[in-house]
């Protein structure tokens, strides 16, 4: 029987690796791929919450379709960044990217 | 219940290991398509829940539109391949150790602190179809469905002023 607490656990550690993968990545893509798996994770506990804690309501689902939307303007602008930031510096990774550096 | 218990165990090990060779694979490509096995896993765990409706949602937008995306700007920019190393030297260690702790943290939480947790109730037929989430979206969360609509068109347009090439613009 699943209980809340796996779901929990298993989002936390999506959460957890999609971290590593912001923190640790020099390459602006794979940060912004790192950022995609922390909201997936994010969408796994609203759904996991739902569906353990009242699925008459359905508020958990719309929340995670918000969220959906949110990812998906997300990428679009950071793309957006990461191509421009390419055709300025010739460069995506993202030590190299010092112009603000004191 | 013990196949369902089978199958959000493997469900859950696939999608670790899918993110897992997300961060350890050294050409970006390979790492967006790891993403997509991983997305698509996430949303058979959807459709296990009883979430029909979102995972239909998590394919289209996850793992068609926005990997889609993912994939073709890797592809523009030639970007899949970093030289040298793939991480900050002195990064890979603090982020792990952070992770690490965040990952303890949330597990201590969960499994020593919270109420015992009662197991799911089975749901009637044709439940979290797209008519109820519609319903719900348009009647009772009508102020953040349209505000998401107006940072879609926000996202819209950052995106073509940031990718529009001018031409007075100089070198950096």
């Amino acid at each position: 029987m699943i209980t809340l607490n796996w779901v929990l656990i298993f989002s936390a550690a999506l959460f957890s690796i999609g971290l590593f993968g912001v923190l640790a990545r020099r390459n602006a893509v794979a940060i912004l791929m790192g950022i995609e798996l922390m909201l997936n994770a994010v969408n796994v506990n609203l759904v996991g919450f739902w569906r353990f804690s009242n699925p008459a309501v359905i508020t958990g689902q719309a929340f995670a379709v918000i969220v959906f939307a949110v990812a998906a303007a997300e990428v679009a602008v950071g793309l957006a960044l990461v191509i421009s930031i390419y055709r300025r510096r010739k460069t995506i990774a993202a030590d190299d990217i010092d112009l603000m550096k004191w | 219940m013990t196949t369902e218990l089978i199958l959000f165990f493997s469900l859950a090990l696939i999608a670790i290991i899918t993110g897992l060779g997300l961060l350890i694979s050294k050409n970006a490509i390979y790492a967006a398509l790891y993403l997509v096995l991983n997305f698509f896993t996430i949303a058979i765990f959807y459709l296990l829940l009883g979430g029909a409706f979102i995972a239909m949602a998590q394919v289209s937008v996850y793992a068609g539109a926005i990997m889609v995306l993912f994939l073709f700007v890797i592809m523009i920019l030639g970007a899949e391949k970093l030289g040298k190393s793939n991480t900050v030297a002195w990064q890979r260690p603090v982020a792990i150790i952070l992770s690490i702790i965040l990952l303890i943290e949330a597990g201590y939480v969960l499994f020593w602190r919270t109420a015992p947790v009662q197991a799911a109730q089975t749901l009637p037929d044709g439940f979290g179809g797209p008519a109820s989430i519609g319903n719900v979206l348009l009647n009772n969360y009508l102020l953040p469905f349209e505000i998401t609509s107006v940072l879609l068109l926000v996202a819209m347009i950052g995106a073509i002023v940031l990718t529009h090439k001018q031409k007075t613009d100089k070198e950096v």
